[in-house]
């Protein structure tokens, strides 16, 4: 096992916590991803929305940071140095996973990081019950993909 | 000071993606693929977050309210309905076939792809189409 990695996903787990904790404390509002920033683009709702556009500045700005610190902090698989990784697919199948992803996480009222870390943190039967089938989807579409029409890569 | 601590919570929330290295789609369809060579990371994600998260809520709110802000926001349904499942069922063979959900798809605009700029219009495009549905 690559305790490297693993130690690495915990203080990076334990950072997105932290933002969590910060954005409940100072804002008051679940630091759910796809409702700061599907909000934002659908409704642009008024005087709500400087502080979800700077969200996503900060968002964006940390693995820039990281890169500008000359990557050494990344845990890209394979690629000591790298910040970002490859994505997995082309053009339309990545077209199609987002579809899926923003017509999902709209219609489901949340994501990874809304459900998944700060719903089960609130111990929310809501988000413990979308989580389960997310996850329980996710795993059943990479055995698909891999196992049975790649043949197992 | 509210767009200022918006930032912080952003920037703590990227760092702890790239560090964790979400941010690589690799690292998440290695954990997700449970019958192929297993990449733990991701649980240790998750559960460095989710446990964090629990006690930092639990002191946030001992107060009253926020520190900038009127009241805590909080969802207030508990019941189970058919586009909270749904939705999720759609949103995790998205996940599975991209291991972009959209915290680390949003954060990875700056080692941008084509292949990403297409999921970024796609979700973009499908939040539109879900608060349609939503509507209707």
């Amino acid at each position: 096992m690559d305790w490297t990695a693993s130690l690495q996903g915990l203080i990076g787990g334990i950072l997105i916590g932290l933002s969590a904790t910060w954005l409940m404390a100072t804002l008051g509002r679940i630091a759910g991803i796809s409702g700061i920033v599907g909000n934002l683009v659908t409704q642009r709702p008024k005087g709500d929305s400087a502080w979800r556009v700077t969200f996503v500045l900060g968002l964006i700005s940390g693995p820039l940071l990281l890169m500008a610190l000359g990557g050494d902090l990344g845990n890209v698989v394979g690629r000591p140095g790298a910040v970002v990784g490859e994505p997995a697919g082309g053009v339309a199948m990545m077209l199609l996973a987002g579809v899926l992803v923003g017509v999902g996480t709209g219609l489901g009222s949340g994501c990874t990081s809304g459900h998944g870390v700060c719903g089960l943190a609130r111990l929310s039967q809501r988000s413990i019950a979308a989580t389960g089938v997310f996850l329980g989807c996710a795993i059943f579409t990479v055995y698909i993909v891999r196992h049975v029409v790649g043949g197992g890569v | 000071m509210r767009t200022l601590m918006g930032y912080i919570a952003g920037l703590l929330f990227g760092l702890g993606l790239a560090i964790s290295g979400m941010t690589d789609p690799a690292r998440v369809l290695g954990f997700l693929d449970i019958a192929g060579r297993w990449d733990p990371t991701l649980m240790f994600v998750l559960g460095g977050a989710v446990v964090t998260t629990f006690i930092g809520y639990r002191l946030v709110f001992k107060r009253l309210k926020p520190l900038w802000g009127d009241a805590f926001q909080l969802p207030t349904r508990q019941d189970l309905d058919a586009k909270l499942l749904g939705g999720a069922a759609l949103f995790g063979i998205g996940w599975g076939l991209s291991g972009y959900c959209p915290g680390p798809a949003i954060a990875s605009i700056g080692g941008l792809t084509l292949p990403l700029f297409a999921m970024l219009i796609a979700m973009v495009l499908g939040w539109f189409a879900a608060r349609r549905l939503s509507a209707s």
